[in-house]
């Protein structure tokens, strides 16, 4: 018997280390995860946790000082910059390692490593899209930079110095979740993550969706469907600019339309990984003959996914050199976006294409030499090997064309053939020091400084935005653009002849841009450049409706104060929905309408075209143009086996304003005839069901319809560290740019006075930490629409209210 | 007496033995008070649970509310699917003493083994 109890109880300790101590039978190990001095527990950080401390580490310089301020901003005070840059790289890694790694796993397809087989297509696409490549080649051109590269290894070593001081008890909660455990930091960590933004920014692109969609429509079908520019474009460069003679000219190879434009096979590729179209930004800049103090006033607001952590990292760069505040990113050294004593800079997305495919036809199965320019020519492998927790590695070669990565090929679609693989030709693959640009603008004191600063950068192209103390304002669309003959790069190319290769870049100087325009201010939000008068072919994914509001309402303004900015950045008016109403109001057929139909088209009618929390209008709204486009473009867009790409809401508002007979109102699957009347009333019909089941579900109101949320990065597997239901405005198209889980990712109005007035809030909080109290503590004043008032601090300020708690860091040898 | 000592006992050791040991050394603990201290079996396992969830659960307890229960509040759901800090301190305190009750019981087993 006393054998058998033994046995059994043994049995069960067993049992109990397996079950509690290992992921096999939970998903998570609860003795190691609840345990109280190791697990979850030590990272319940004390609301009064004092973050003062004292370090000792080698590689620094210097002494530097850290000057936490109630929102837990570090005021970073070194003598040596790279000093400062090796303190920001231990407080990145203090406040935000996990999302550090995790951000930078991605970008190099490594998510299988502990996530498991789920993620292996992921990283297969990531590693074809040649990001790890494209990260090589950057961190050559950055470590052939001695001043980047004194920063990046100084950052690196920052982030180290906190990696080995870390314990079990202190490693971030996500890694005691997911069991993994951080690896040391590198310079190429960093280069993977600007590559990472780069394909967040610059990674969108339709080339095989507009292949297929000619071949279906017919080019005339295409255009309109899919065209260039829209009528109520407001573009970057105001109408009318004059451009110069262009200085490189491009003509399209000879044989074109037949190689190219008319094409008689078809191609489809499922692109299962695309950046979000939304990702964008508003950015502005007032000059002082617009504002009450006199001087300029410049404003920008990212729009990203909205995350927890943060994309953002608020920090503050106190050097000999410069004096630098704004928001970093975990992963990189210095400001991104900002300001210094003398001037203020800030971004948004240019959208143009910078992303081309070149059909590619191999000799054989190995993928080891493909026809160009008559002849065979040998292609490099490279074989990726993905990790998979769990699993076997997974093997995938990759050829590498003179145009880059063959990233479609039969290994990964089985449609494909030897014959029929596509190569991507991409900016971000060149090589480039993009850093240089952000360290430069973090010392930079007048136009001319921002101007060098800014021809460092070739992607992802933004609308670079700059203001003075000394008065001026500036906007650049910055990058290497490729230069194109028309229509060159909008559908895939042929690959067997040089003479479709990029042939240069839009030179610098030619890149659209605005200098103390007599306006009085410049302003960007993701539309197109310039109209059609710009000397270059500049396809691009732009958006329209924001870029109007924000030029009509900067026009409209005088004696601008830093207040009328932020109201300007949390506009709720709808300027889609105003151009569209009318449409909508004026063939509806009233007399077809119910009772309950009759009501939603009234709360329509009645709506005040702001997309605020409470209005019922804005929901109904849409959902009754949204029915309409199906109605109207769902036919057309399913003739074929593969759906066709959607227009952009542009398209149909504007192709109905110009012609009621638009050809493509017509139901093609019914026999008689629709005309715009019966869509429109059928639309209503439609959306009336779908309004009554929100209805129910009391989700009518416009807020509670969008449900705002911040997602942690783990989506939905980490939903309690999520905020949802967050009550505020916004949407696609409007300035206050906020849809469900997408926005304004950090709101800044900076005033050039002397002293500098500068306000700013993020939907986060400076701690990664989810047991912190800092983790999503700005996200209600975010929602409210408010700012905190930047600490913008200077030497004689360390007894000033707003610093909390001190961190010495003392060089040892 | 000897109840009252190896609650006390387990609870030192294992906050002694978790300073630097991972989180199974409560069974460590549990193994030795269970083959050292006689008892009844369930007395060895009853006095050793309690040690421990004592310890974990009180832990536990200080640490949330010295952070609002902003951290339990959300891991909360993770785990038991409700946001409830208490429970998951519970939680939390029954499975450190369940581990080191166990072991007690199979160190009092190994114990009677040896006994003529």
């Amino acid at each position: 018997m006393k054998y058998f109890i033994f046995a059994f109880s043994l049995l069960i300790n067993a049992a109990l280390v397996f079950v509690l101590g290992t992921r096999e039978v939970l998903p998570i190990p609860l003795g190691e995860f609840l345990s109280v001095q190791e697990g979850i527990w030590q990272n319940a950080e004390s609301v009064d946790h004092d973050f003062s401390e004292n370090l000792n580490l080698k590689n620094l310089n210097g002494k530097v000082d850290v000057y936490l301020d109630d929102r837990l901003v570090p005021h970073i005070f070194a003598e040596d910059e790279n000093d400062a840059y090796f303190v920001q790289g231990f407080l990145h890694a203090k406040f935000r390692l996990w999302q550090m790694e995790f951000q930078t796993f991605a970008a190099a397809g490594r998510l299988s490593e502990f996530v498991g087989d789920k993620a292996v297509q992921f990283d297969r696409n990531q590693r074809r899209m040649g990001m790890v490549y494209a990260a090589e080649n950057a961190l050559s051109a950055m470590e052939k930079d001695d001043s980047t590269k004194a920063a990046l290894d100084a950052y690196t070593n920052g982030v180290n110095a906190y990696i080995s001081t870390l314990n079990k008890a202190e490693l971030p909660i996500e890694y005691k979740l997911l069991g993994y455990l951080p690896e040391k930091w590198s310079n190429l960590k960093s280069a993977l993550f600007t590559k990472q933004m780069t394909y967040t920014l610059a990674g969108y692109d339709k080339d095989f969706e507009y292949t297929h969609a000619l071949q279906i429509l017919g080019e005339e079908n295409f255009q309109l469907l899919y065209p260039e520019m829209a009528d109520s474009l407001y573009p970057v460069i105001a109408k009318g600019t004059p451009y110069t003679k262009p200085m490189a000219e491009i003509l399209p190879p000879s044989g074109v339309d037949s190689v190219y434009f008319k094409r008689n096979d078809t191609i489809h590729i499922a692109q299962d990984f695309k950046p979000n179209p939304a990702n964008g930004s508003n950015n502005w800049a007032v000059a002082g003959s617009k504002t009450q103090s006199g001087k300029p006033i410049l404003s920008n607001d990212p729009h990203l996914s909205l995350t927890l952590p943060s994309i953002w990292f608020e920090i503050q760069l106190h050097t000999k050199q410069f004096n630098s505040y704004g928001v970093s990113f975990p992963g990189l050294p210095g400001v991104v976006i900002g300001f210094n004593d003398s001037i203020a800079f800030g971004f948004t997305n240019a959208g143009r294409d910078v992303k081309d495919y070149y059909e590619i036809k191999f000799k054989d199965e190995s993928k080891s030499s493909y026809w160009f320019n008559g002849e065979w020519k040998n292609a490099e492998q490279r074989i990726e090997k993905i990790k998979v927790k769990g699993s076997k590695d997974v093997l995938d070669t990759v050829a590498y064309t003179l145009f880059g990565p063959v990233m479609y090929d039969k290994s990964y679609n089985n449609d494909l053939t030897a014959e029929k693989a596509y190569a991507l030709r991409w900016v971000a693959h060149d090589t480039s020091n993009i850093l240089k640009m952000w360290l430069l603008l973090n010392r930079a004191k007048n136009y001319e400084d921002y101007h060098h600063a800014i021809g460092y950068f070739n992607v992802p192209g933004q609308n670079m935005i700059f203001a003075s103390h000394s008065g001026d304002i500036a906007l650049w669309q910055q990058a290497t653009f490729p230069l194109r003959w028309k229509g060159q790069g909008l559908f895939v190319m042929p690959g067997f002849d040089s003479s479709y290769m990029w042939k240069g870049f839009i030179p610098l100087e030619e890149n659209p841009h605005s200098v103390n325009p007599a306006s009085g201010y410049v302003s960007s939000a993701n539309q197109r450049p310039a109209d059609s008068t710009y000397p270059y072919f500049i396809p691009g994914s732009y958006e329209v409706y924001r870029a109007i509001t924000i030029n009509k309402r900067l026009e409209a303004m005088q004696n601008i104060t830093p207040d009328d900015m932020k109201s300007l950045q949390n506009d709720n008016y709808n300027v889609f929905a105003e151009l569209a109403r009318p449409l909508l109001s004026k063939y509806v057929q009233r007399d077809q309408l119910n009772a309950n139909e009759s009501n939603y088209l009234q709360i329509v009618e009645n709506w005040n075209l702001q997309n605020n929390p409470g209005e019922k209008g804005v929901t109904a709204f849409h959902a009754w143009w949204d029915s309409l486009y199906n109605n109207i473009f769902m036919d057309d867009l399913q003739q074929s086996n593969h759906a066709l790409v959607r227009p952009e809401k542009f398209v149909l508002l504007e192709a109905l304003t110009r012609d009621s007979a638009f050809r493509f109102i017509d139901d093609r699957n019914t026999p008689q005839q629709e005309n715009i009347a019966i869509q429109v009333t059928n639309a209503l019909k439609k959306a009336a069901v779908h309004l009554n089941e929100l209805a129910k579900e009391d989700k009518l109101e416009w807020a509670k319809f969008k449900n705002t949320t911040v997602y942690h990065l783990l989506k939905n597997s980490t939903l309690p560290f999520a905020r949802t239901e967050i009550m505020n405005g916004g949407g696609n198209g409007i300035v206050n740019a906020t849809q469900h889980d997408h926005g304004p990712s950090w709101r800044m109005v900076i005033e050039m006075t002397q002293p500098i007035h500068a306000f700013a809030v993020y939907p986060g909080g400076q701690s990664g930490n989810p047991g912190s109290k800092f983790y999503d503590n700005f996200i209600d004043t975010w929602a409210r629409g408010e700012y905190y008032t930047l600490f913008y601090m200077h030497k004689e300020d360390t007894n000033a209210d707003q610093v909390k708690w001190k961190m010495s860091f003392n060089p040892v040898p | 007496m000897k109840f009252f000592a190896s609650i006390i006992i387990s609870a030192l050791l294992s906050y002694a033995f978790g300073l630097f040991l991972p989180w199974w050394s409560v069974m460590v603990v549990g193994l030795s008070i269970g083959f050292f201290i006689p008892q009844k079996r369930f007395m060895s396992f009853l006095s050793v649970f309690l040690g421990v969830a004592l310890l974990w659960g009180l832990f536990a307890f200080f640490i949330s509310a010295a952070n609002d229960h902003i951290l339990a509040k959300r891991v909360a759901v993770l785990v038991i699917k409700k946001s409830d800090p208490m429970l998951l301190v519970l939680t939390t305190s029954v499975i450190g003493g369940i581990s080191a009750g166990a072991a007690a019981v199979t160190g009092r087993s190994l114990a009677i083994l040896f006994k003529k």
